[in-house]
């Protein structure tokens, strides 16, 4: 059953507009766990570095896994939401801005890891080229320079692309509501009257931004490659790294979108929006993706027992068989073995199906990129120089602080913004019933107009 | 209909319609009877109303070109000038204006110019923010985010006459014709 454009109106903002206790519950124990990451960085900032696991000759733990696997994350968003309004996916319009907003806080968590990573955080901003009392620069022709410029560049093109799509959204809130959040909601809408001209240049904008934020995800996530792929390490000085990393970036981020979908879908009924369509789409995406990843991890492992290259083929055997061996074959289990089953038999695709197979890649990814770092650094060229890492409860506390980070900044999101672009859906429904309306000659119009019961 | 007894100037008179089709059709009719200072609002975007309203296209491709180019420039000059003039420093033997080094900086920059110049041209070019406009004092004006559409002709038109104007407009399948103050 179709929804009415005041139907619709109503469901999506009943949850600005109405908080239940179990709401307040969540955050505030969310926002607890936050308070204790950040307690545990403030810790390692005042003590040294020296509290984390970080021993030579392991200088990338926990803090550089999480790095590039939020990152990655990212991807979910902008990407997959740009690459869907460009093909003009019908079915897109319910899931892009749960999409982007998913890049937008990954993005804002990933970008904080090389600064944890610091053991002066303070002096990060030495990385913002001026021109100052020090006379020096930033080395432009690192890749760490890069990663600043790539990141940094991502966040402000995903906020906008995610706000440019809000601004009408806001006017209704603003038009809907009362009291202070008709204050608030007015001061964000900017005073949005959706004039055609308005419309026109907003929607201008809007492909604009479709099209020149798919280059900069890929860059981004290259670029992060390039960090390893630049480092004469064994099994990081590759060239695949740079499509392999975009690869498992996009099959992770599919995998955390279809996660926070299913969560939105439960905790703000959405089941009308969120339909076992858009479950089944993306799960095919994530089929996609997960074969593509399998087939770039055998690439990687085949050319490097190929080569045959001594220091390379130490950290081969300690990821295929040695002590990183469980890690690797979970990983292969968790990305593609488990899966691969549940996507590809469409019986099984159903949203427990894709929810318990997107579970298993984002853990499945997490560990991809932990393997990527650890065992190349712990056996590097001279065995006197082998090691091993063990993380501390500083890092491990960092890192569930950032998991808790996210649902926290996901769910105030939710709260202040319709998750779902109401426009856009209203104009999906309109466009529909054109095409109906062509077909039967003037039968089965969309009815705007009316009242809507829900009052404030 | 009571013609309003104070003395503040009139902005315009505004029409309320029910869906875009009846809007549409009547941003064509009024567009025929020679009116040109109109507009319209509406909840979403309707094909075609820009057109009819008298919008011929948006330049906005135009800034975020310039933006583009802005950072383009600007990103490698960013590179260029500490490397080569400001603090030349030998890095592994290699020639101070190593440029292919330079371009993924240099392309970030271009995209965040264009992005930026797209964002804020898109703002400017629309007059946001508005903090007052005098729509928001028509009646149910609240209900054209939601799902009514509105179709304004301004008192600045050389056509424009009250008593003529609502009578023509209210021949339009309008639900409801009412005055706007400025």
């Amino acid at each position: 059953m179709e929804k009415s454009p005041n139907q619709i109106t109503e469901d999506l903002l009943r949850p600005l507009l109405r908080t239940s206790p179990k709401y307040y519950f969540a955050v505030a124990l969310l926002a607890a766990v936050v308070v204790v990451a950040f307690a545990a960085f403030g810790y390692q900032a005042y003590s040294g570095l020296g509290v984390s696991g970080l021993r030579r000759p392991v200088f990338w733990g926990f803090y550089i896994t999480n790095f590039v696997f939020w990152i990655g994350i990212s991807h979910a968003g902008t990407l997959i939401s740009a690459i869907l309004r460009l093909a003009n996916a019908t079915w897109r319009r319910p899931v892009t801005r749960c999409a982007e907003v998913i890049t937008v806080f990954a993005l804002s968590i990933g970008a904080m890891f090389p600064v944890i990573h610091l053991g002066r955080p303070w002096l990060a901003f030495w990385l913002i080229p001026y021109p100052s009392e020090r006379q020096i620069w930033p080395n432009f022709r690192s890749p760490l320079v890069w990663d600043f410029f790539a990141i940094n560049t991502y966040l402000i093109g995903s906020v906008a692309f995610l706000t440019l799509p809000i601004l009408p959204d806001w006017a209704l809130v603003r038009d809907k509501a009362s009291g202070w959040r008709k204050r608030v909601y007015g001061f964000l809408s900017l005073g949005w009257r959706g004039t055609p001209r308005q419309w026109s240049r907003l929607e201008s904008a809007m492909h604009i931004m479709a099209i020149v934020i798919i280059p900069v995800a890929v860059s981004v996530h290259t670029i992060v490659s390039w960090d390893f792929a630049m480092a004469p390490v064994p099994m990081w000085h590759s060239t695949i790294f740079g499509p392999y990393f975009v690869a498992g970036a996009i099959f992770s981020g599919i995998a955390a979108l279809i996660l926070a979908m299913a969560c939105l879908r439960k905790f703000l009924h959405l089941e009308d929006y969120l339909k076992p369509l858009h479950f089944d789409n993306l799960g095919k995406l994530l089929l996609m993706m997960s074969l593509l990843w399998f087939y770039f991890v055998f690439a990687e492992r085949l050319t490097t027992w190929y080569g045959n290259e001594p220091s390379e083929m130490a950290v081969f055997w300690t990821t295929q068989q040695g002590a990183y061996a469980p890690l690797f074959w979970t990983m292969v289990f968790c990305n593609f073995l488990l899966p691969f089953p549940i996507l590809a038999i469409k019986r099984l695709r159903t949203i427990t199906g894709t929810v318990i197979a997107s579970t298993a890649v984002v853990a499945g990814m997490w560990l991809e990129r932990f393997l990527i770092i650890v065992p190349s650094l712990s056996h590097k060229f001279l065995p006197y120089n082998w090691g091993t890492y063990r993380p501390t409860w500083v890092e491990i506390t960092i890192m569930v602080g950032t998991f808790a980070g996210m649902a926290l900044l996901y769910a105030l999101f939710a709260k202040a913004v319709p998750i779902i672009s109401i426009w856009e859906l209203k104009l999906g429904l309109h466009e529909k019933s054109e095409v109906r309306s062509q077909e039967t000659e003037g039968r089965g119009k969309l009815a705007f107009g009316g009242q809507e019961k829900l009052e404030t | 209909m009571k013609l309003s007894t104070k003395k503040r100037p009139l902005y315009g008179l505004i029409a309320e319609f029910d869906n875009p089709d009846d809007l549409l059709a009547a941003a064509h009719r009024a567009h025929a009877e020679g009116y040109r200072r109109m507009d319209a609002f509406t909840p979403l975007p309707v094909e075609g109303l820009a057109e009819a309203v008298g919008f011929v296209s948006t330049r906005l491709p135009l800034v975020v070109l310039i933006g583009g180019l802005c950072g383009c420039i600007g990103g490698f000059l960013l590179q260029y000038y500490p490397n080569v003039m400001d603090y030349p420093l030998n890095i592994g033997g290699k020639p101070l204006d190593s440029w292919p080094a330079f371009i993924p900086v240099t392309f970030e920059l271009t995209i965040l110019g264009a992005a930026l110049f797209a964002v804020f041209g898109m703002l400017a070019m629309n007059g946001l923010p508005t903090p007052y406009h005098p729509v928001f004092n028509a009646p149910r004006f609240e209900l054209a985010s939601r799902n009514r559409f509105f179709l304004c002709i301004k008192a600045r038109d050389p056509r424009f006459d009250l008593e003529k104007t609502r009578q023509f407009m209210t021949g339009l399948k309008a639900r409801e014709v009412s005055e706007v103050e400025v």
